[in-house]
C-alpha cells in the first residue's frame, strides 16, 4: 500500500490547520456562509437534510486495517455509530457537527487519510478496480497510476476551478469492474503485442441528467505519457468546457458538441506541445510508486483446497457464499473475498462501527492488512488464503457480513436518496430494501442469476441507475414519489445506457414492476446460462414493456 | 388550507430547526410561527434574512404546511423527512428523540 512521504504529511496537516481556522472564523461570524461554503466543500463537508455530511476519500478504494479502525472510531465518537460506503469508493458520515470537523480531519490525518477532492469542481478522488492487484484476470495493477494521478491532481493550480467536477477511473483488466466508460476520463491499463504496458484512453463518459458512454480517443498510450496526455485532455476541457450552464459543463457535453474527431485533434495538438516536458514520467519514478503496490509475499497454502472441499460439502450456506463472493486470485492458493454490505432488507453500503472494526481485524489477520471499497458499495478482502476461507466466513457471520449475494439481484446499489440527501427528489433506500426482501430467498436469487439493480433518488445518478441491468430513477411528481425504470444498462466493458421503459410507477407499484420484469426474463431466457442482460440484448425492450404495460391484454 | 412556516439548519451542527413564535429556533416543528397571509410570509422571509446575518442558521426556507388539529404537517415529503428523520432508521433523527421522550 502507498505510504505518505514527508511532503504528503505536511500537505495534509497544513490543510487540516487551514480548515480548522476557517471553521473557527465561520463559527465566530467572521466568514459568511457564502464565503465558507466553497471552503467547506473543498474539505468534503456538505449540508444534508438532517445535519452536515462529511465525505472521506478512500483513494482508489484501498485502505489498511488501521485506517478502517479509524473510520470505525470516527463513526462511534463523532457520528451515530455507522458510515455509508458510496459508489465513489468513499465513506460518508451523516451526522457530524461542524464544530467537530477539524478534530475528525485531524484523526483522519493521523492515519494518512483526508477528505480532499471529494467535492468541488476539481479532479475528484481517482477510482479503480476494487480487485486491483489481486484479480487473476488483470494485466497489471492499475493503482500505481491512480496514485500518480492523485499526486499530480491534488491542489493542481491549473485544474482546481474546472467548469465542473472531473472524475477519472482506472482498470487493469479487460473485464471492466471500475465502470471506466462512464467517467470523464477512463483508463484501461493493458499490454501491447510487445508486452509493454500502456493505456487505452476514453473521454467524455458520464451519467447524471445527460448520460453518455465515453469515446475511445487512444488505443495505446505509453505509460510515460500518462500525465502529459491527461494534462492535454483536462486543459482542452478547462479552456473550452461550458461555464455558462451547470448542466452542460461536464466534458461529456464538450465531447458531444465538438465531436470525437475534433476533440481528439485538439487533445493531440495540445499534447504535442507538452509531451516532452517535465511531466513525462521517468521509469524510475513509476517504479518507485509501483513498489508500494507490489504483490505481498503470500506463503504457499496448498492445504486449502482439500479443506475447502470438505467444508463446502458440510455446509451448503458456506458453499453458496464461496461460489458467489469469492473470486479467483493471481495466486491459486488464495481468493478475493467480497464482503456484502447488502444484507437482505438492509441499507446498501451502510456499516456499523463494530462491523468496520471486525472487517479491520479480519483484514489484519487474514488479508495481508488490506481492504478495498467497491463502487458497488461492498468491501473486499483482496488476499485471503483458501485455507482461511472457513474461518473468515465464520467471523463475518458473527456480525451479519456473510450475505452470499455478490452480483445477484439483492446486491443493489442505492444512493442515500431523500432519506438524507438535500438534492434528492425521492427515496432510494426503502425501494432497495423492499426489492431485497422480495427476492431474498437464496434459491430464487440463484435461479435469477447475475442481475444488477441500481437506484438513484434524483437525476444526478449517484446510484448509477443508467448502467443498471434494471435501473430505477426516483422523481417527484405532484408531491408523490414516482419511479422510472430503465433496462439494459451496463457499466462494464460493453458499456450501455439503459432504455427507459415508459411511464413510471408509484412507490407501492415499483417492487411489483421489478418482479414483473424478472418473471418475464425467466420466461423468455434461452436457459439459465443466458443472464438478464444477455436476454435483454437478444430480445430488446419489447417483451418487458409488454409485461409491464399490457397486463390487461395479457390477462385477456 | 396550506400555511407557511420558516425552516433552516442550525449553523453549529446542521440540525433542522423551525422559527418559533417567540423568535427562537426550535428543534421541532411544534410551536413554529405560522404565517397565514402574504404580509406574514414576508415577515418570515425577513426573519430568515436576519437569522442568516446573525449567524445562527443556514439554508433558510419558507415551506408549506397544513394545520391538522394541533399539528403542523409539511406538504412535501422532503420536509416531513426533515421533520422526523430518515424513514429507514427510526432510531435516528427527531423521531427517535420523540420516541425516547414518550417512553420516559
Amino acid at each position: 500500500m502507498y505510504r505518505y512521504d514527508e511532503f504528503d504529511h505536511a500537505f495534509v496537516s497544513a490543510r487540516v490547520e487551514q480548515f480548522k481556522d476557517q471553521v473557527e472564523r465561520r463559527l465566530a461570524g467572521e466568514l459568511t456562509e457564502e464565503q465558507f461554503r466553497p471552503l467547506r466543500l473543498m474539505n468534503g463537508v456538505y449540508l444534508q437534510l438532517h445535519a452536515y455530511m462529511l465525505r472521506v476519500a478512500i483513494p482508489y478504494g484501498t485502505l489498511s486495517g488501521r485506517q478502517m479502525h479509524k473510520l470505525a472510531h470516527i463513526a462511534r465518537r463523532y457520528d451515530r455509530g455507522y458510515g455509508h460506503f458510496t459508489t465513489r469508493q468513499n465513506i460518508q458520515y451523516n451526522w457530524p457537527a461542524l464544530s467537530d470537523m477539524p478534530a475528525v480531519l485531524d484523526e483522519l490525518a493521523s492515519v494518512e487519510m483526508h477528505a480532499l477532492q471529494t467535492s468541488g469542481n476539481c479532479i475528484r478522488n481517482v477510482t479503480a478496480d476494487h480487485f486491483a492487484g489481486a484479480a487473476a484476470d488483470e494485466a497489471a495493477d492499475p493503482r500505481p497510476y491512480a496514485e500518480i494521478l492523485r499526486q499530480w491532481s491534488s491542489m493542481h493550480p491549473e485544474f482546481s476551478y474546472l467548469p465542473r467536477k472531473f472524475k477519472i477511473a482506472v482498470t487493469g483488466a479487460d473485464r471492466d469492474r471500475a465502470a471506466i466508460q462512464v467517467h470523464d476520463i477512463g483508463l484501461h491499463l493493458k499490454k501491447n503485442e510487445a508486452g509493454e504496458l500502456g493505456f487505452a484512453v476514453y473521454i467524455g463518459g458520464g451519467q447524471g441528467r445527460t448520460p453518455m458512454v465515453a469515446k475511445k480517443i487512444r488505443d495505446f498510450l505509453p505509460i510515460e505519457d500518462l500525465l502529459t496526455y491527461t494534462t492535454a485532455i483536462v486543459r482542452v476541457y478547462n479552456l473550452n468546457g461550458r461555464r455558462d450552464n451547470k448542466y452542460k459543463a461536464r466534458i461529456k457535453i464538450l465531447v458531444h458538441e465538438t465531436g470525437t474527431e475534433e476533440i481528439t485533434r485538439q487533445v493531440e495538438t495540445e499534447w504535442q506541445a507538452i509531451k516532452d516536458t517535465d511531466l513525462k514520467m521517468p521509469q524510475q519514478d513509476v517504479d518507485a510508486i509501483d513498489n508500494y503496490f507490489r504483490m505481498p509475499n503470500l506463503p504457499q497454502r496448498p492445504e486449502g483446497w482439500s479443506q475447502l472441499a470438505a467444508a463446502r460439502k458440510a455446509d451448503a450456506s458456506f458453499a453458496r457464499w464461496v461460489d458467489q463472493n469469492v473470486t479467483p486470485h493471481k495466486n491459486p492458493d488464495y481468493g478475493v473475498v467480497t464482503i456484502s454490505l447488502k444484507p437482505i432488507g438492509g441499507i446498501p453500503g451502510d456499516a456499523t462501527d463494530a462491523q468496520m472494526d471486525l472487517v479491520a481485524d479480519i483484514a489484519e489477520k487474514f488479508s495481508n492488512d488490506e481492504i478495498r471499497v467497491s463502487h458497488e458499495q461492498n468491501l473486499v478482502l483482496p488476499h485471503v488464503a483458501i485455507a482461511d476461507l472457513r474461518i473468515v466466513y465464520d467471523l463475518l457471520l458473527t456480525d451479519g457480513l456473510a450475505t452470499a449475494n455478490a452480483g445477484l439481484i439483492t446486491d443493489i446499489i442505492a444512493c442515500p436518496g431523500l432519506d438524507y440527501c438535500a438534492l434528492a427528489n425521492a427515496r432510494s433506500i426503502p425501494v432497495a430494501q423492499r426489492i431485497s426482501e422480495r427476492f431474498g430467498k437464496p434459491e430464487r436469487q440463484a435461479d435469477i442469476g447475475e442481475l444488477k439493480i441500481k437506484i438513484s433518488g434524483c437525476i444526478n445518478a449517484c446510484g448509477h441507475h443508467h448502467v443498471g441491468h434494471i435501473g430505477i430513477l426516483g422523481v417527484e411528481k405532484k408531491g408523490e414519489e414516482l419511479y422510472q425504470i430503465s433496462l439494459g444498462g451496463s457499466g462494464d466493458e460493453i458499456c450501455t445506457i439503459g432504455d427507459i421503459t415508459g411511464r413510471g410507477f408509484s412507490s407501492e407499484e415499483i417492487v411489483d414492476a421489478v418482479e414483473t420484469i424478472v418473471d418475464r426474463y425467466l420466461l423468455v431466457r434461452t436457459d439459465k446460462e443466458e443472464n438478464f442482460l444477455a436476454t435483454y440484448r437478444r430480445l430488446g425492450a419489447a417483451p418487458f414493456k409488454d409485461a409491464l404495460y399490457n397486463e390487461t391484454a395479457n390477462a385477456a | 388550507m396550506s400555511v407557511k412556516v420558516l425552516t433552516a439548519n442550525r449553523l453549529t451542527d446542521g440540525e433542522a430547526v423551525w422559527l418559533g413564535a417567540n423568535g427562537d429556533w426550535l428543534d421541532h416543528i411544534d410551536g413554529a410561527l405560522v404565517a397565514r397571509h402574504a404580509e406574514a410570509v414576508a415577515a418570515l422571509e425577513e426573519a430568515g434574512k436576519a437569522a442568516i446575518k446573525s449567524n445562527l442558521v443556514i439554508d433558510v426556507n419558507v415551506i408549506d404546511v397544513e394545520e391538522r388539529g394541533t399539528n403542523l404537517y409539511p406538504l412535501r415529503l422532503r420536509e416531513r423527512i426533515r421533520q422526523l428523520g430518515p424513514t429507514i432508521r427510526l432510531d435516528l433523527g427527531k423521531q427517535a428523540e420523540k420516541t425516547s421522550a414518550n417512553a420516559a
